[in-house]
């Protein structure tokens, strides 16, 4: 058995666990740099918003409806989505956190009928993160998604929905349409609804062998899981990124070459930073600089460099990343964004010096070290490249942020007394 | 993604046994405890603990000042005499419940007590376990 928790409409649900007035109101987020929704309430999408509209075009009527907007705040999603998996700890043994806000857990018996075992679950996390969730629970993961959908869809259900046995199975499958399966994306359902495969209980019936040779076995997988073979394990530890980038739009598009060598350094000390994490080097960079699609002057550049030895030192990392850059700019264009991708990545302990270069020198080991634990005692950007600027005119936009109400002590929450 | 910011975060204040050169056995190793961690003397519920401020004078009988650092714990089921943190009218207020007498008091004799609703899990966002005051200055 597995169970999908869910958090319903997470980010607009973490603008409001501090601010009792907006629940139950129209909210949205916006994506990076204020672009486009991201995330809505409820009841925002019952105002007819949709998902990736930019806001530019939409921001007059969100105010005339009293829609509260908010710029994406991730210091404070991430912090309620650790505390969300932290709660449900207590209820399992094996966790895997698939997103940040999707958690699959193996269910534990102790707790009474799956049915009241979800709905543990759900209150607790309610109460204690005042996140709501849905559960959802099936045999398989791919049906325990299903299940959730279910149970967030069907009022009757009150966000819990368990299937276990053959007739529930069924009759949840009639009700999906096969592009909502996981794993199913719009191209392949496109080419399975002409095929007249339009359900997800069509895909469950639909014979194998002919599929075979149209889709991938990954396909064939699902329609194993559809079935309520399991094929898909959980994975408490997540897989290791074969690749990191960094890349973001400027808060306004620019043609200085000294903004977008900034910027540009910024995200490479910021790749550099996820690498050690992971205890990599990088060996191979991607870097890339653009405009809007939309602008009538518009170029997409982009080159791949090689690095002098498998590194994880952010200076070289930026230094390279600025020569790239440099030579991807070209005057009269107003570029919108840039950004790096470290594309191959090697596990450090793997790393040999090769006879013409010795590799990475342990004095580069300890600076990256320190400075590492310097901006994590006292913030990032504690210490940074010169290279990155102290005053970052490109810097996102974030009009509409709310505080960092949990993680900063000068943005607490208020409370009247 | 996963990252725990302050709210976990621990100092432990070392506690040293002097070894002597001579050789004698510090007298006090038989009795080394753990050093004190407020950190875990005050939250019980790390994931369910928030840090707010207090802001207003309507708590004063009760200990609680302007500026103060309330502890809030949503794991808590809030019981009788507890402070707690309430949704009111879509703002977050300090009061104390009185369960007796349903309603909600504050600690100040200009406020007069609000009535509690019929389910009161409704507006009580968490307990208050803690408060603390800064006798210098606000960090």
């Amino acid at each position: 058995m597995f169970a999908l928790i869910d958090c319903n409409s997470f980010y607009a649900s973490c603008e409001q666990v501090f601010r009792p007035d907006l629940r139950g109101k129209p909210v949205i987020v916006l994506s990076n740099n204020d672009g486009c929704a991201i995330a809505m309430s409820k009841e925002a999408k019952a105002l007819g918003i949709k998902p990736f509209e930019p806001y530019f075009k939409m921001s007059a009527a969100c105010a005339a409806n009293g829609v509260q907007v908010f710029s994406s705040n991730y210091t404070l999603y991430g912090d309620m989505s650790a505390r969300v998996v932290q709660t449900l700890r207590r209820y399992a043994a094996d966790i895997e956190v698939y997103s940040i806000d999707e958690v699959f857990v193996r269910p534990l018996s102790i707790f009474g009928t799956l049915q009241e075992y979800g709905q543990q679950m759900r209150q607790a996390v309610w109460k204690e993160v005042r996140i709501p969730v849905g559960v959802g629970m099936a045999s398989t993961k791919t049906l325990a998604k299903l299940a959730n959908r279910a149970a967030k869809k069907i009022n009757s259900l009150n966000y819990v929905c368990v299937v276990e046995n053959e007739i529930q199975r069924e009759w949840l499958l009639k009700k999906v349409p096969v592009g909502d399966v996981w794993g199913v994306g719009r191209r392949i359902s496109a080419k399975l609804n002409s095929m007249g495969i339009v359900s997800a209980y069509d895909l469950s019936r639909a014979n194998t062998k002919h599929l075979r040779k149209n889709f991938s076995v990954v396909l064939e997988r699902t329609i194993e899981e559809l079935n309520g073979i399991s094929c898909l394990d959980l994975e408490e530890i997540p897989p290791q990124k074969k690749q990191i980038y960094c890349t973001r739009s400027f808060g306004e598009k620019t043609e200085s070459l000294d903004e977008i060598l900034q910027a540009t350094s910024s995200y490479a000390s910021r790749a550099a930073e996820k690498l050690r994490k992971q205890n990599h080097y990088a060996k191979t960079m991607h870097v890339f600089l653009q405009t809007s699609a939309y602008d009538e002057k518009s170029i997409l550049k982009n080159t791949t460099i090689q690095l002098p030895y498998p590194t994880d030192d952010t200076r070289i990392i930026v230094k390279y990343a600025r020569f790239a850059v440099s030579k991807l700019y070209e005057e009269g264009y107003r570029f919108q964004k840039s950004g790096i991708g470290l594309i191959e990545i090697v596990d450090k302990r793997f790393v040999q010096g090769d006879i013409f270069h010795q590799g990475q020198n342990e004095k580069s080991d300890l600076v990256m070290r320190v400075i590492d634990s310097i901006n994590r005692k006292y913030g990032k950007g504690t210490v940074l490249t010169a290279a990155e600027g102290v005053e970052k005119r490109w810097a996102m936009k974030q009009e509409h942020k709310s505080p960092a109400y949990t993680t900063r002590w000068d943005e607490l929450p208020r409370v009247r007394c | 993604m996963t990252k725990f910011y302050p709210i976990y975060t621990r100092l432990q204040l070392p506690f040293f046994s002097y070894r002597l050169r001579a050789g004698f056995p510090s007298p006090a190793d038989d009795y080394l405890e753990n050093a004190l961690d407020l950190h875990k003397h005050l939250i019980t519920h790390p994931s369910a603990t928030y840090y707010v401020r207090a802001q207003g004078d309507s708590m004063i009988n009760f200990g609680i000042f302007d500026g103060d650092l309330l502890v809030v714990d949503r794991a808590l089921q809030p019981v009788h005499g507890d402070v707690v943190v309430a949704a009111l009218n879509g703002e977050l207020a300090c009061k104390v419940l009185d369960l007796k007498h349903r309603q909600l008091i504050s600690g100040n004799d200009s406020f007069s007590p609000i009535p509690l609703p019929e389910d009161c899990d409704l507006i009580i966002e968490g307990v208050i376990s803690a408060s603390i005051r800064y006798h210098r200055c606000l960090p």
